[in-house]
């Protein structure tokens, strides 16, 4: 039997997710909000794979998932940041907040 | 629970993987909040170890602390940052953000302190690339395949997106 519990796992799991939360809702620079998200997908991950080895049925699925939203947050980051670049070129910001073309 | 040195490789990767967190919420430039993030990446890589999946562990390196960083990276230095902090608007909007997450986050403690099965797999660690790929080859192929369509859409988009509109800045000028 291992020594680390599950509980221990899916603390600090939830740890980084809120910190990851807390970063994405507050920061105002786009790319510290594209990298909050990288990190609240990352302790998903961590989530998956302690599941994958102390589930109810435990199995490689876990893995093979957490993989899945590996490939999903690669491909996130670069629309992310294709974005970002698009708007610095017409807007001249990377503020969050000064993107409120639909507002008015 | 006893001490054990799997629990001291636990906590000093957790205290690790925090702090780094907690350092990307506090510091004032954007390049050290992203170089700040690589040690959490690093040290989620080791819990992944922890877990006995090394090949998740590996690739976790080089795509969160290899690719997705050096993306950042680029991003930061094709735009321009003002060096100096933001205003000091919104805190009381802060602080009942920081008040809802914290709720959240012990609702969430209630739900998984106790936590626990009670067993554990046994046969992860051995060969472990092996069992990843026999699984994803012969019972995940079609969300394999839906990942590969996944990525050339997200590259064509992100070519589309980010070349330069040449008409529009011949109209400009």
């Amino acid at each position: 039997m291992s020594s680390v519990p599950l509980s221990l796992y899916l603390a600090l799991a939830l740890i980084l997710f809120c910190i990851g939360l807390y970063g994405a809702l507050t920061k105002r620079n786009i790319i510290i909000v594209l990298i909050s998200i990288e990190l609240m997908l990352n302790a998903v991950n961590i989530n998956l794979v302690a599941f994958s080895k102390f589930g109810v049925m435990p199995s490689i699925t876990g893995q093979i998932f957490a993989l899945f939203v590996m490939a999903v947050a690669a491909a996130e980051v670069a629309i992310g940041v294709a974005i970002l670049i698009a708007l610095y070129r017409n807007r001249n910001t990377v503020n969050i907040d000064e993107v409120n073309t639909l507002k008015n | 629970m006893t001490f054990s040195g799997e629990l001291l490789a636990f906590m000093s990767l957790a205290l690790v993987a925090i702090a780094g967190g907690v350092l990307l919420l506090n510091l004032n430039k954007v390049v050290h909040m992203v170089i700040a993030l690589v040690f959490t990446f690093v040290s989620i890589a080791g819990i992944f170890i922890l877990l006995s999946a090394e090949f998740l562990a590996s690739v976790q390196i080089l795509i969160y602390s290899g690719a997705i960083t050096i993306i950042m990276l680029f991003g930061i230095m094709l735009t321009r940052h003002s060096e100096t902090n933001v205003p000091k608007t919104g805190r009381l909007r802060k602080l009942l953000l920081f008040l809802g997450i914290l709720g959240f986050g012990f609702a969430f403690y209630i739900g998984i302190y106790n936590l626990d099965f009670g067993q554990e797999a046994a046969d992860l660690h051995v060969n472990n690339t092996e069992q990843i790929g026999i699984a994803l080859y012969s019972k995940y192929i079609i969300p394999f395949e839906l990942t590969s369509v996944l990525l050339l859409a997200t590259l064509v988009g992100a070519i589309i997106l980010a070349k330069s509109d040449d008409k529009k800045e011949a109209e400009k000028e």
